[in-house]
């Protein structure tokens, strides 16, 4: 059977009507997996038996009438966030044999609102990546071209979801990981405010940036997952206890008389004239919605990729100091005490865009250096925030391309870490704003490949941003073209 | 240049990783052309400004100290490389 051009709203109505079972619906979900993985490699792990036993109880559920949000609908995870009992490597050697002894927050939620979980995405290690290259399980390949890089870091949740492997997927952005792959696969992806969704059990990259964020098909799902997922966690001290707005309602609310604002230094020369063209047609179709277009200005996004990978990098450096081969993942021991121990097993574990950052990162952190690298970043990073505050005092939203490109061929990018960072400048901002965006499909360059637009709104007003990207949705087609497969 | 094979091999040592010597002429170029592009924040003057920790407004979260909800410890020593009975195993630290 071929459900994979569902939307969950869709499946939802089914499965209460009684015309699907979530057992056949799950069936579908691993078949249509299996058969386009071997060109995808977008799982890392199949959570086969766990799911099937999930899908027959939620068919009891909805049986006795008790449906959450997502009862008996197949969703994967990005291999970042710990699921009970099931493999976690976040796309590492050093964690490829560690099984989780707990479930994420955001996972819990999942399965609360009756969500069958049938596997763990691909993902660039530590989710330190732009490609999906970095990935100790090997590239993820994108659904469009299959010669390309999906994005990343989270770019099997993004190549899933264009494939309809599974219609909703969670990923986490840190400094574009959702929005970046959620463009070049032509789905939709959401960073929530920082503080919005817990990140407890999420394994830490860069804990002031890190956010949990979905992606879907479209835009009504990807509210509805947003909805699943937010909210206070006493487990997780940075998530802000304010209260969580209903997603779904008021979706349709329209754009008329909102301000959107166009930062200028976002309209860059590098610019690829297809992007152009295509976000520079979203403005007039938002326009024609009733939106007011104002130019307006972010004067120190040119220092945002430098401040970003040093504050992202120092974190990561502090954060990756746990695996050490003591408590969990690859031990390499050949005799040497416990620093040579350490040091095997890192060696040995990380790969080489993980190395590389904790040793950038060790180096900002290191004395002599601390006040010059780290500190200065810092207060880059308050300089950039205030330009976001300051630009929200005059619009609603800001719209801005995702990516300078469409999605580069694998390996194009890989022996220039710098250059690969330089590709992240339109995403990186907002992670260190704090603020919420999102992606979402905009058009199609000459050879095919997706182009997302990006929609930037102010800290916690998720809702109006999803509005407005809903209103975009259902005045073009964009997202109903799929890739072949 | 900004920083040579030798500091390389110190935050190394610092960071518990080994690098071998084609790895280091590597990673030195590497660091070396992105600490160069990372100065360029030096073009701003900063003095005054607060640094910025987080991207929300944040204090001390403060809760009751009792006892919570933790790993059963042969939860928490089920991924152990090794272990002894209630304990994770290192190697000799003390001759």
């Amino acid at each position: 059977m071929k459900f994979h051009d569902l939307t969950i709203q869709e499946m939802r109505q089914k499965l209460r009507a009684g015309d699907l079972t979530s057992v056949d619906l799950t069936k579908a979900c691993l078949e249509r997996i299996k058969a386009t993985d071997g060109e995808l490699n977008a799982f890392i792990t199949l959570c086969e038996d766990e799911a099937l036993a999930a899908a027959a109880e939620a068919d009891q559920q909805i049986k006795a009438g008790n449906t959450g949000m997502l009862t008996g609908i197949p969703i994967a995870v990005k291999d970042i966030f710990n699921t009970l009992d099931v493999r976690t490597t976040c796309g590492s050697k050093i964690l490829d044999n560690y099984i989780s002894p707990y479930d994420a927050t955001a996972v819990i939620k999942l399965r609360e609102q009756g969500a069958v979980i049938v596997g763990k995405l691909n993902m660039d290690e530590f989710a330190m990546g732009s490609s999906n290259e970095n990935s100790a399980a090997g590239a993820v390949h994108n659904p469009w071209d299959t010669e390309r890089v999906p994005g990343g870091s989270s770019g099997g949740s993004a190549a899933a979801v264009a494939a309809g492997q599974v219609v909703a997927t969670l990923g986490t952005d840190t400094g574009g990981s959702v929005r970046q792959p959620a463009s070049h696969c032509g789905v939709v992806g959401l960073k929530p405010t920082y503080g919005r969704v817990s990140r407890y059990g999420v394994v830490a990259f860069a804990s002031s940036l890190d956010q949990v964020g979905p992606l879907a098909g479209n835009v009504e799902d990807c509210a509805l997952m947003l909805g699943v997922v937010a909210g206070y966690d006493p487990a997780d001290s940075t998530s802000v206890d304010c209260p969580v707005p209903d997603y779904l309602e008021n979706l349709n609310g329209g754009v008329a008389g909102k301000k959107i604002g166009l930062p200028q230094e976002y309209f860059i020369d590098g610019l690829d004239p297809e992007i152009k063209q295509a976000v520079d047609a979203a403005i007039e179709t938002y326009r024609q919605l009733g939106a007011e277009i104002v130019k307006v200005s972010l004067p120190h996004t040119d220092y945002s990729v430098a401040c970003y990978y040093l504050i992202a990098m120092a974190e990561a450096s502090s954060n990756l100091a746990r695996y050490d081969g003591v408590r969990f993942g690859l031990r390499r021991d050949s005799g040497e005490g416990l620093t040579g121990m350490y040091q095997q097993t890192r060696s040995a574990g990380f790969g080489d865009e993980v190395k590389r950052r904790i040793m950038l990162g060790t180096y900002a952190l290191s004395s002599g250096y601390y006040d010059a690298y780290y500190l200065k970043a810092q207060k880059v990073r308050t300089l950039i925030r205030k330009d976001f505050l300051k630009a929200f005092e005059q619009v609603d939203l800001l719209l801005t391309p995702v990516a300078p490109t469409p999605a580069f061929k694998i390996g194009e990018m890989v022996d220039d870490p710098l250059q690969m960072y330089l590709s992240d400048i339109f995403t990186i901002p907002t992670n260190l704003a704090g603020t919420c965006a999102m992606s979402f499909p905009c058009g199609f360059s000459t050879d095919g490949l997706p182009i997302g637009l990006q929609l930037i709104g102010k800290p916690f007003a998720e809702n109006e941003m999803l509005q407005a990207a809903y209103a975009f949705e259902q005045a073009t087609d964009w997202n109903k073209r799929v890739p072949e497969l | 240049m900004k920083i040579n094979e030798k500091s390389v091999e110190h935050v190394a040592r610092l960071a518990r990783l080994h690098l071998d010597p084609n790895d280091l002429k590597i990673m030195t170029s590497q660091m070396d052309a992105i600490l160069g592009y990372v100065d360029k924040l030096n073009e701003l003057d900063t003095d005054g400004v607060e640094p910025m920790a987080h991207a929300v407004p944040m204090s001390n979260a403060f809760r009751e100290d009792e006892i919570g909800r933790s790993l059963k410890i042969e939860r928490a020593l089920q991924n152990a490389p090794v272990a002894d009975e209630t304990c994770f195993k290192v190697p000799k630290v003390i001759e």
